[in-house]
């Protein structure tokens, strides 16, 4: 039996005082693509960032390479080799695009892609190096939320909606990026609404609703799972 | 103008140079505030307090261990600095999220019991703090007088104003710094020890108090009220400036200096409120200051 990269388990999760997730249970293997599907609200987000350690309190147990996260600050998650692109793409406005893309600082000597390699995956960040941050079109700070997190040597990223709001073509280049990054043994945790798309990409599906997950199938089975899908997305 | 029949070039450029000096602190330590509020979104009031603290450590390092000026340049911020730090650490923490008047009152009230603390053991009378013979004389430069100890001061201040400049918008730390100013919770997803970093700049920007104080021992004496009597115009050079912005800070710090040095020599009756009308004037045009963004 293959260990899991990252094994949740009865995740809890508290935003002040409302609680979100309701004991969130799956896993991701070393080296597969995992996708989150679910409606708005449903705690996709708030998922990826209790494994990160940034929402308010959490319960439950999150496992990365056998080490629990739960109670570890998010400095000592992301020095583990965690690292999230997050849903807002978080892209420093009073930092150039150099100083965000060189900011993560390095979490493992190796395991890292090079700056030559990040470049021959996003050739438009080679060309804006020297302007502000703030200054991208939304698909480049994108494109930049994704490639920050690829030099640290972090081996699992987790990307929420990297897709969300962009244009066809950007959508496409993110999901060849997707592609490479798994041949290179990346593991990763995928949120997104566009299941079709995802569905090239990921291995398995996990839906989440109200803060738990209430299905999961491999993306072989998709046809087969349609109906449901459509049902629990309510598309 | 009539008023300019009546000035020697001696008195203008004592008085540009007395303003540069004022300058030279008021630079110092709004920039220092800036460089906390950035990062910590604290108004520090506690700043001028921590000021005269440096200025009292260079005299006890002086009085007690018998060490130098230069040893207490050095040793007097790094001293103030960790005070600063635990303080912080402590203290000042606890106010994380809260709004903007809590950390006000937090550090009002704690430069009030500190300045309380140093007045009682010390009163109100000032304690000389001997020119380094290295510094004592002056450069005669043709035209006037330049003291020695007060050129040194201006290049000290200046330097030290630029080099945190650098080390904030040039460096890596300083990248670290300004995107923790933006988004402190993404940073520390990174895996950047975040509160550390808060410890550390809170430290930082009170070691350059203390370095202003020490810079400041031999020219004004060493008393307990000497931060407060300071505070309020680098407050108004803070407000002038805009809260926040490092450069902005220090350009009004030497700036409202010098304004204020030549107002002694054409109309003294406002020389000590200038600076006020100033900011009454930018708050009305400009509220959130000259360089600085909203708060
Ligand atoms: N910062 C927050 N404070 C309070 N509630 C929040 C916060 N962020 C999200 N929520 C709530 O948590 C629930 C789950 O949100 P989220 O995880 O963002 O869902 P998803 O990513 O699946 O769309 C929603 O009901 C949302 O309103
Ligand atoms: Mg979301």
């Amino acid at each position: 039996m293959i260990e899991a990269a990252l094994k949740v388990a009865g995740l809890e999760a508290w935003y002040d005082e409302s609680h979100i997730l309701h004991g969130v249970n799956f896993e991701v293997r070393p080296g597969e693509v995992v996708t989150l599907l679910g409606r708005n609200g449903a705690g996709k987000t708030t998922t990826l960032k209790s494994i990160m350690g940034i929402v308010g309190k959490r319960k439950g147990s999150a496992q990365y390479g056998g080490r629990e996260t739960v109670g570890l600050s998010s400095d000592r998650i992301a020095r583990l080799g965690v690292a999230l692109c997050p849903e807002e793409r978080g892209i420093f406005h009073s930092l150039s695009v150099r100083e965000n893309l060189m900011l993560p600082p390095r979490v493992a000597p190796t395991g890292g892609l090079t700056l030559d390699q990040i470049f021959t995956l996003f050739p438009n960040i080679k060309e804006r190096l020297s302007s502000g941050g703030g200054k991208l079109s939304g698909g480049e700070q994108q494109m930049l939320a994704i490639a920050r997190i690829l030099r640290t040597g972090a081996r699992f990223l987790m990307l929420d909606e990297p897709t969300e709001g962009l244009a066809p073509v950007i959508i496409q280049q993110i999901g060849r990026t997707i592609g490479e990054l798994k041949k290179a043994g990346f593991t990763i945790l995928l949120v997104e609404q566009n299941f079709r798309w995802a569905s090239t990409l990921a291995d398995r599906f996990y839906v989440m609703e109200h803060g738990r997950i209430i299905d999961a199938f491999a993306a072989k089975d998709l046809t087969a799972n349609m109906d449901k899908l459509h049902d629990y997305l309510g598309v | 103008m009539l008023l300019t029949l009546s000035i020697t070039p001696m008195q203008l450029y004592g008085q540009l140079l007395i303003g540069l000096i004022n300058g030279s602190f008021y630079a110092l330590l709004s920039m220092g505030l800036a460089v906390i509020f950035g990062m910590l979104n604290v108004v520090n009031f506690a700043h001028g307090a921590f000021y005269m603290v440096g200025a009292f450590v260079a005299y006890f390092l002086l009085q007690y261990g018998g060490m130098n000026y230069w040893a207490a340049l050095v040793l007097s911020p790094l001293i103030v600095g960790l005070l600063g730090a635990l303080v912080e650490r402590t203290i000042i923490r606890r106010l994380a999220g809260l709004d903007h008047l809590y950390g006000l009152l937090l550090t009002f009230g704690l430069a009030l019991v500190i300045e309380g603390l140093f007045q009682n053991e010390f009163g109100s009378s000032g304690k000389p703090y001997p020119t380094p013979p290295a510094l004592s004389g002056a450069y005669n430069l043709g035209f006037m007088f330049l003291p020695k100890y007060r050129a040194w001061v201006i290049v000290c201040s200046f330097v030290a104003c630029m080099a945190t400049w650098f080390a904030i918008e040039r460096t890596r730390l300083g990248a670290y710094l300004r995107a923790a100013t933006e988004n402190p919770s993404l940073v520390r997803a990174f895996g950047v020890n975040v509160p550390l970093m808060i410890t550390a700049t809170y430290g930082f920007g009170v070691a350059l108090a203390a370095f202003a104080g020490v810079l400041a021992a031999p020219i004004y004496q060493v008393r307990p009220g000497m931060g407060a009597d300071i505070i309020a115009v680098v407050f108004a050079v803070v407000v002038i400036g805009g809260m926040g912005s490092i450069l902005g800070s220090i350009l009004t710090g030497f700036t409202l200096g010098v304004i204020e040095g030549l107002t002694k020599v054409f109309y003294p009756e406002i020389s000590n409120t200038v600076v006020f009308v100033i900011m009454a004037i930018v708050l009305i045009i400009r509220p959130s200051g000259l360089f600085g963004r909203a708060i």
